[in-house]
């Protein structure tokens, strides 16, 4: 496989040009940490974005940040510190999770639409994603939204190619909204509750004023595997506050009052919450280097536990949960099992399960990606081939 | 200046009236169609009522599946689709076309399903904005997007839009609430995209469906999220000596690190047209107003506002007003409200809707002023300061055709320099057919053939509401 760096975004629409001219398939990678997800790409090329780099607009007082798609997260996070803000959708870092090595991107993460367990309340990358540049499979440089905060002008390509691994263009440059980064922060942790009492009490949580944004539950023992183990091994159902000092402790009051009974509450103060949280993003409990399956399941939250446990009726599997239950990871013991993963999620109100981490030959044998419905993936290829009509751009990594 | 065009009418469509319209009382009966000329009057526009088209016939399905066999037969007959939910919209996104059959979801006004421990409900398409909210109120919950409509719009057409609101700087607009919807395709085809689950499977069609102003299906059901309420909400007026001191006062809140649920701004005229009518106490003798609303619990509203007064009084700020009860907050949401309804007992108007940096905002608003003047006409700006959504009311005589040529003209002015400024032509109501033929001033030609394919991947025949958004002509490439 032939390996390019193109130092502008001019030379890779020439790159991506001449492939479609030849019909040959080109394989899109930022930073290379997620090359384990999907299908995995047989091309004939591979195109880094590791040369586009830089910010190159940033304005504290507008909330928004421009950067080249091949600007490491690490960069772009340190440039928003340094003012104060953040981006609110909580990139994850999936590197020890995936075993993987090399530098997170920004673009990387627009393509893959990621997001922390601030989802519930701040919406995913897609939702912080303001305006794109990308080059099609015909090598056309476009832009998609911009830099304001509604824009509504024409289709919204911008929500389209985020989340789309590079399938329908390779992105060059990426606006994201920014968000002031809150005071502090705290997480009540309500202890020893099983899954579906877990489930009740993140759902009155959330029906609460208290503007809870996190909600995790860790089943006995992976809670050790978060926060440097100081939660210990029993269950450990997380609700996490933000905001000003003297509010988050009103409000860890407030869910206190709202969840009596349920538990014994633990208060977790700003530092080990916040290392708390971030391993939960991470998915720091089956950062095992097992390489055993893991998939990414999402449903209603009430669904979670109950999924859950039908699964592990059926096969070894180990799980936990985030977005106050709607999110699954679970790790099987042996085989992946997507049929059984997939039959389960349609059992349990419907939703999606994407395998996260298997070998390649596991992801070659099951779609990764869960097979949407016949209408669907019709509509989905029509519009794949209105962005690369011959079909180059990391062919087939989305499956099915 | 000439009069925004529609596609030709196919003269052999409308030559087989009768025969559609007896194909579509086979789908959805005889009461579920309008045909009447005069029955058919009050669809001829939306709230962009300078244009108007007699539409073939109105077809106002209950269910999916009659909305699934209206468009395969309309599929079948090549017959174009003008969807319309409650007609609200200010950009000529419903008006229909001679040869085109509205298909209206006023019917649909159902809410199937109300799920608090997944905070979340399904409703059908034409349910109104309010009424989800009024659903859920007393449990404590409310749907976020709240457009100034909101009483009448309908839940589909806010999709069809993407609509926002006052609230959006913190909640998002539609989109960013949007679960999942049952969209019918061009041939009939149902589709379910999304659901109760976060971020669907496979290229995020809802997120494209989500504004395609009824160019890609009918959307028949929503799920969409819900909210807990706050525990509570104060708005702070603000009467400033300047629009530079309102916009720097906006830009330092923000830097500051405090997001409001919501900054809304008026300007001179606008505070004397929304005072006469809503009689809220709005300071007259301000060139600008800003109404911040925060919320939570006293303590931090209380922290906040103290942050955001502060901050006005570096600005100048003349006056201060702060709600000390929900009387008081009603009264200066009241004013801001009815802005539009307000301007309309003064004088027609239409209302801009481009998007800015808010570092232009103040640039913007001058020029704004300058280039209706030039045109001598008046204008009062009401708008989202927070997001730099602005809302320009350019006021004239209707009846004048001279005064209505010159407010569109200044009204393409005003968006060609919102996108010379770095924004674009519309924050949250739509091209429709009034933006249509600035879209090349956004877009460059190979972005516009590149939007156009997409939307030929749904409707390949050009048949859902096809006069808007994309220029008439040199359709080709798609
Ligand atoms: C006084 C006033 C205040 C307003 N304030 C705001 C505001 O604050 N924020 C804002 O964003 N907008 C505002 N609007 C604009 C308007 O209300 C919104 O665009 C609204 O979402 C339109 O809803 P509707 O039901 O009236 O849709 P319609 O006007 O009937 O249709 C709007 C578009 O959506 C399409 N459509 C409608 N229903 C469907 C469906 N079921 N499936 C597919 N496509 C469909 C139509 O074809 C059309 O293109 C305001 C309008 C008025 C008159």
């Amino acid at each position: 496989m032939n390996h390019v760096v193109p130092s502008s975004e001019l030379e890779a629409a020439a790159i991506i040009r001449d492939a479609a001219a030849r019909g040959e398939s080109v394989e899109i990678v930022g930073g290379g940490t997620k090359r384990g997800v999907g299908r995995p790409v047989e091309a004939a090329t591979r195109i880094s974005t590791a040369g586009l780099t830089g910010v190159t607009a940033y304005n504290p007082a507008e909330m928004v940040m421009t950067a080249r798609a091949g600007t490491p997260l690490a960069e772009i996070e340190a440039a928003l510190a340094a003012n104060s803000q953040r981006l609110s959708f909580e990139p994850p870092d999936f590197r020890a999770f995936l075993a993987s090595a090399g530098e997170p991107t920004i673009g990387a993460l627009a393509a893959a639409n990621l997001s922390g367990p601030r989802r519930i309340v701040a919406g995913a990358a897609r939702d912080s994603l303001l305006g794109v540049r990308f080059i099609n499979g015909a090598g056309e440089i476009l832009s998609s939204g911009g830099r304001v905060m509604k824009n509504v002008t024409g289709l919204d390509l911008v929500k389209l190619l985020a989340g789309s691994w590079g399938t329908l263009g390779l992105l060059t440059e990426v606006t994201f909204k920014v968000q002031p980064a809150p005071e502090t922060e705290e997480t009540l942790a309500v202890r020893g509750l099983l899954d579906d009492a877990a489930a009740n009490a993140m759902a009155h949580a959330l029906a609460t004023s208290a503007e809870v944004s996190g909600a995790a539950h860790l089943p006995e023992p992976l809670s050790k595997t978060v926060g440097g183990g100081l939660l210990g091994s029993d269950p450990a159902t997380l609700l996490r506050v933000e905001g000003f000092a003297e509010s988050v402790r009103l409000r860890i009051e407030k869910l206190k009052a709202r969840l009596a009974g349920a538990g014994a509450f633990e208060t977790v103060g700003e530092a080990h919450s916040r290392a708390i949280w971030r391993d939960i993003g991470n998915v720091a409990p089956f950062a095992d280097e097992t390489g055993k399956p893991v998939w990414r399941i999402s449903l209603k939250p009430t669904e979670g536990h109950a999924f859950a446990l039908a699964l592990r009726r059926e096969a070894l599997a180990s799980v936990f949960y985030d977005w106050q239950g709607g999110l699954v990871w679970a790790r099987l013991e042996d085989a992946a099992e997507a049929d059984i993963v997939r039959r389960l999620v349609r059992a349990h109100g419907g939703g999606h399960a994407t395998l996260w981490r298997a070998s390649p030959a596991i992801r070659a044998a099951v779609s990764p990606f869960e097979p949407q419905t016949p209408a669907l993936t019709a509509l989905s290829e029509r519009v794949r081939k209105a962005f690369d009509p011959k079909g180059i751009l990391n062919p087939g990594r989305m499956g099915p | 200046m000439s009069a925004i065009a529609f596609l030709e009418p196919d003269a052999g469509v409308i030559a087989r009236r009768g025969a559609i319209i007896a194909g579509l009382v086979e789908c959805v009966g005889a009461d579920g169609l309008v045909s009447e000329e005069r029955e058919l009057k009050p669809f001829e526009t939306d709230g962009f009522a300078a244009y108007r088209r007699m539409p073939l016939a109105v077809v106002l399905p209950k269910t999916t599946a009659e909305v699934a066999s209206v468009m395969r037969f309309l599929h079948a007959e090549g017959v174009k689709v003008v969807a319309r939910g409650a007609g609200t919209s200010l950009s000529g996104g419903a008006i229909p076309e001679e040869d085109a059959v509205v298909l209206g979801l006023s019917r649909m006004s159902r809410i199937l399903e109300i799920d608090l421990p997944n905070r979340l409900a399904r409703v059908q398409a034409g349910v109104t904005n309010l009424a989800i909210s009024d659903a859920v109120d007393a449990d404590g919950f409310f749907y976020a997007p709240d457009p100034s409509s909101q009483l009448a719009c309908t839940i589909g057409g806010n999709i069809g839009m993407n609509s926002g609101g006052a609230h959006c700087l913190k909640y998002g607009v539609t989109t960013n609430n949007l679960l999942g919807v049952t969209l019918v395709l061009a041939d009939g085809t149902v589709t379910e995209i999304g659901g109760g689950a976060l971020d669907g499977a496979g290229l995020d069609l809802l997120g494209l469906v989500c504004g395609s102003e009824g160019q890609l299906g009918i959307v028949t059901e929503a799920t969409v999220r819900l909210i807990a309420k706050p525990e509570g909400q104060r708005p702070v007026l603000f009467g400033f000596p300047s629009s530079e001191s309102a916009s720097a006062c906006v830009s330092d809140i923000i830097a500051a690190g405090i997001v409001p649920v919501a900054i809304e701004f008026m300007d001179r005229p606008a505070i004397a047209i929304c005072e006469a009518f809503a009689h809220a106490g709005y300071p007259l003798d301000a060139e600008a107003l800003l109404i911040v609303e925060v919320e939570g619990s006293t303590v931090e509203m209380d922290a906040m506002l103290r942050k955001i007064v502060d901050i006005a009084h570096r600005h100048a700020v003349m006056t201060v007003k702060e709600s000390q009860s929900a009387y008081e907050a009603a009264l200066i949401w009241k004013g801001r409200k009815s802005a539009f309804g307000a301007t309309g007992r003064v004088a027609d108007y239409i209302c801009m809707d481009g998007t800015v940096p808010l570092s232009q905002l103040t640039r913007v608003l001058r020029q704004t002023a300058e280039i209706v003047a030039a045109y001598g006409l008046r204008v009062a700006n009401v708008f989202h300061a927070g997001d730099g959504n602005m809302h320009p009311l350019i006021l004239y005589n209707v009846n004048d055709p001279v005064e209505a040529e010159k407010a569109e003209a200044a009204g393409m002015d005003i968006l060609k320099l919102c996108v010379e400024a770095g924004g674009c032509l519309t924050g949250e109501h739509g091209v429709g057919i009034e933006k249509r033929d600035l879209m090349r001033h956004q877009f460059s030609k190979a972005e516009l053939d590149q939007q156009m394919r997409v939307r030929a991947a749904f409707d390949p025949a050009w048949r859902l509401n096809p006069s808007k958004v994309f220029p008439l002509d040199d359709r080709g490439a798609a």
